[in-house]
């Protein structure tokens, strides 16, 4: 499986207050959601964002809220994949448990701009930056992890070993 | 090799007689929490499994307190959802407004949290019961429906920090002050991924309220957990709430700890941490000047009884400054209660602030203390990120009820001993 999309590039400490303000969680739907996704760091993020693009951040991406309805904004918003140099553990299970492919790799968050055009193959772990034509391998996920992530979800996954 | 307390848990939990840093486990669940927000995301989930109903309706805690009572239409909703989800499930322990508290104030004052406990929560605050030894950890809305419906819960295995904690604390230094310090200095991702185990003979010094606002905010240090020994407090503190049985671990003498500090209780001096993350800190001597508008006292970090009482000790006899708003939460009823009968909200209430119903309202820019454009908060509650009080050009600086409170009556940021 591949993703393949134009960049959007973050710093540090991206929380999900700001991936998705606490003021419109009264709503869990994914599509009302992804409408204001990243708006108080970004409001022009929904408005640019095509089907396939990628987040890139440095560390600790997620962090704050156990609020899945950050993932679930990212995702509903078309973004195929996020990279980061880390992850907050609680958006990274929710990440893996909603399908939401996510990658680390501290190489790529640094070296990737915004607006470059990257390509993800999830299977081997390679991220290539197509618009610099430089190659990053990131973590590979534990083997666990895998098939909750090829079961496309927890829930999946658990209804698959009953 | 031996384990830290927190590996010796989910040991316990998953049946093994040993676990290292690393290791993914299944654990069976003590305790399964969510809240009006977090829940109904899950409740949809549950409806994909093929097994269907919970695996032990009381072992379940359902708490609508985010946007309670309900502050639109589309909370209201929510909050149906979970009504109805607990009366079809038979849920025990579902907490209806009149009843119901700050989920992380509630739960062990209820006596649902013990010792040795494993218990996830869709909330990422529920790391505040480490403070009586249990292993609790925040989660989202897919892992809090995997364990309702199963009773388990997965868990890569953390390694973790010590924090040896020594001296005594001066006499305005709370568990705030200390838990600020420590995330200012580690960071607001030092602990990612780790347990945070506070130990130390300073411990004693340290009331169960002080130790629940310290677990409570090992999530803005990026910790998994924050746990706390089981010594003499704790067991009064069980023996008042609870009669669940409960399992005590220790650490052991040999057990790895991936970093060690030594944090001097006597030498902390109340700590505020500036727009807009938690690890930004200083000390009260280095804040200068700071005009504000509005400040919260409460919320799951500070709203339990100790925490009225200082701010009602430093707001008695006196009045919040011209132009101040100052929103005082008790974090449960009980708490309210009480502080009704030991005649703290008439203090609260006659120097000038308003009291509410318990809820998370204003702590995540919910309700009940929104900010506007360029208005700055003193709060005690636990993240200061851009937006999360109100508008993105709001400023929240975070405090302990003291500070809180000798900021209300100064209008600036202040301590307790400057008023």
């Amino acid at each position: 499986m591949k993703a393949e999309g134009k960049v959007f590039k973050y710093g540090d400490n991206v929380d999900t207050d700001v991936i998705i303000p606490a003021r419109y969680l009264n709503s869990s739907d994914p599509k009302e959601l992804a409408l204001h996704c990243m708006e108080d760091i970004d409001k022009d993020f929904v408005n640019n964002v095509k089907q396939g693009d990628i987040i890139v951040a440095d560390k600790n991406f997620g962090c704050g809220s156990s609020r899945e309805h950050a993932p679930i904004a990212i995702k509903a918003a078309g973004v195929s994949c996020v990279i980061a140099e880390t992850f907050a553990r609680i958006f990274y299970r929710n990440s893996i448990n909603i399908g939401l492919p996510i990658m680390e790799c501290p190489e790529a968050a640094k070296a990737i701009k915004a607006g470059d055009e990257v390509e993800v193959d999830f299977d081997s772990g390679v991220i290539t930056d197509k618009t610099t034509g430089e190659s990053f391998k990131a973590q590979p996920f534990p083997e666990f992890m895998q098939e909750i992530i090829k079961a496309e979800g927890l829930i999946n996954y658990i209804n698959s070993k009953k | 090799m031996g384990m830290t307390m927190t590996q010796k848990i989910l040991a316990n939990g998953a049946g093994l007689e040993k676990v290292e840093a690393g290791q993914l486990i299944m654990a069976k669940l003590n305790l399964v929490l969510g809240n009006d927000i977090t829940s109904p995301v899950a409740i949809h989930e549950m409806e994909k499994f093929t097994s269907k109903g919970v695996f032990d309706k009381d072992k379940i805690a359902l708490v609508p307190d985010h946007f309670v009572p309900n502050k639109d239409i589309k909370s209201a909703e929510h909050c149906k959802c979970v009504r109805e989800f607990a009366n079809k499930n038979d849920i025990t322990n579902y907490f209806e407004v009149g009843e119901m508290g700050i989920e992380h104030a509630l739960l062990p004052e209820k006596g649902l949290t013990v010792p040795g406990d494993v218990i996830i929560g869709a909330d990422s605050h529920t790391c505040t019961y480490g403070a009586l030894g249990a292993f609790s950890t925040g989660v989202g809305s897919t892992d809090m429906a995997a364990g309702m419906a199963t009773g388990e819960a997965w868990f890569k295995v953390p390694s973790a920090i010590k924090f040896n904690l020594v001296g005594k604390p001066a006499k305005w230094i709370s568990g705030k002050d200390i838990i600020l310090h420590i995330i200012g200095l580690i960071g607001v991702d030092g602990a990612l991924y780790r347990s945070m185990e506070f130990v130390g003979e300073g411990i004693k010094y340290l009331s169960m309220d002080d130790r629940f606002t310290i677990a409570n905010m090992a999530i803005e240090a990026g910790g998994k957990n924050g746990i706390f020994p089981v010594d003499d407090q704790t067991v009064a503190y069980l023996k008042e709430h609870t009669k669940r049985e409960y399992k005590v671990f220790e650490a052991d003498a040999d057990a790895h700890y991936d970093e060690e500090y030594t944090i001097e209780l006597d030498k902390l001096k109340p700590t505020v941490s500036f727009p807009h993350l938690p690890e930004n800190t200083h000390t009260i001597d280095e804040v200068g000047d700071i005009k504000i508008d509005q400040v919260v006292i409460g919320s799951c970090t500070n709203g339990r009884l100790e925490d009225m009482r200082v701010a009602a000790s430093i707001l008695k006899g006196r009045h919040i400054a011209k132009g101040m708003r100052c929103i005082v939460i008790p974090a449960t009823q009980n708490v309210y209660l009480q502080c009704m009968e030991e005649g703290l909200l008439k203090t609260f209430i006659e120097s000038g602030c308003v009291v509410s119903t318990p809820t998370c309202g204003p702590c995540l820019g919910g309700y009940m203390g929104i900010l506007a454009e360029g208005e700055r908060c003193v709060s005690t509650t636990n993240r200061n990120f851009v937006g999360r009080m109100g508008h993105i050009n709001s400023e929240i600086y975070l405090a302990s009820p003291a500070v809180a409170a000798a900021s209300a009556v100064r209008g600036c940021i202040a301590g307790p001993e400057d008023i």
